[in-house]
């Protein structure tokens, strides 16, 4: 009796306490100002829409350097090479599809974090979903399969079990 | 029950397959990225020579004979450790080699080349790298050849090693030399 009462005083306690930090956190949610959008340090250009767009476009490219990384967010020399020849490439007027392909041209189609689809990415484009599908129908199979089985099936097999283990 | 010990093969057959996959995965260099390059005209280019910023060399120049370009910088150290193979097909004169400098100063690519040996009949300066990024070069060193036509027939990124040059190389620069 003695420990069941430690167990819910200390129960009430945690309690309270997970009160008292939700409280905490919600007051400072309250407070704090929003968090400034963490921004990468781009060369000062007078133009904060083309800068954007720069940062939109090299966000879709992967950074060959460092290869879980946009070339938006690298701080590998590449990347900031490649940032400044998409940043050139618009100032030229040349438009996104343009800027995609001349990439694709030079480092293939690895750049780009949404390949196309075509006959060598069918597998990557729609592989999990096929076997997302594939193991629900399989699961859907063999339920629907025991579920027809007469109870004794799930009887345990006292012959197998004598040998499970043994 | 025999369909019953057929089914118990079936989560066997899966790992079966799961390790395959994972074998042949773990195997694969994630840094190997096939270049869109091979098979295609080499990117046209007009770079000054590091010897003589006065004269440039075309890819018009180099049309008609195989070559390889061999991507280096001063500040690369994996270029370091394949030059002693680059200056061996060089001294073995299995194919001119051009050098491409990325992204280097002229006085540490000079003074480099002067303390390890130079290899190639030019070294091109692509100080601000767009030659490069023309390439498709993304890790230096990086190692081309290109054929009479001036179509790229191989790409290796990373440093040369003995087998990619014997087993690689050799035999295609064979292939392109006599054409049966």
């Amino acid at each position: 009796m003695i420990r069941l009462d430690g167990l819910m005083r200390s129960a009430r306690d945690a309690a309270r306490r997970a009160a008292y930090v939700a409280a905490l956190l919600a007051a400072l949610a309250v407070t704090a100002p929003a968090p400034a959008p963490a921004r990468e340090a781009t060369p000062a250009t007078a133009d904060p829409v083309l800068e954007a767009e720069v940062m939109r476009i090299s966000s879709e490219l992967r950074c060959l350097v460092c290869q879980n990384e946009t070339i938006a967010a690298s701080h590998a020399d590449l990347a900031v090479d490649l940032r400044n020849q998409v940043r050139d490439m618009l100032k030229q007027g040349r438009n996104e599809a343009e800027i995609r392909q001349y990439m694709t041209d030079r480092y293939g189609d690895f750049v780009l974090y949404r390949p196309p689809l075509k006959s060598t990415t069918v597998v990557l484009w729609y592989g999990p979903a096929a076997l997302l599908l594939g193991g629900a129908a399989l699961l859907i199979f063999i339920l629907r399969r025991r579920s027809r089985m007469s109870a004794e099936a799930f009887e345990p097999d006292a012959e197998g079990d004598k040998n499970a283990l043994s | 029950m025999k369909s019953r010990r057929v089914y118990a093969l079936v989560p066997m057959a899966l790992f079966a397959a799961v390790v395959a996959f994972l074998a042949v995965g773990l195997g694969l260099n994630p840094r190997d990225v096939p270049s869109p390059l091979i098979g295609k005209p080499a990117p046209a280019f007009a770079l000054p020579r590091l010897d003589d910023a006065t004269q440039t060399v075309s890819r018009e120049d180099l049309l008609g004979k195989v070559w390889m370009l061999n991507v280096w910088a001063s500040w690369c150290a994996p270029c370091r450790e394949e030059h002693p193979l680059v200056i061996d097909i060089a001294r073995r004169q299995l194919v001119p080699v051009y050098g491409l400098n990325y992204k280097d100063t002229a006085p540490a690519a000079k003074s480099w080349l002067a303390s390890l040996g130079n290899p190639y009949r030019a070294t091109l300066v692509d100080a601000d790298g767009r030659a490069g990024i023309d390439f498709g070069v993304y890790g230096v060193p990086e190692t081309f050849i290109i054929d009479r036509q001036g179509i790229v027939r191989l790409k290796h990124t990373g440093p040369l090693t003995p087998s990619v040059v014997r087993e690689r190389i050799e035999p295609l620069l064979k292939a392109l030399n006599d054409p049966a």
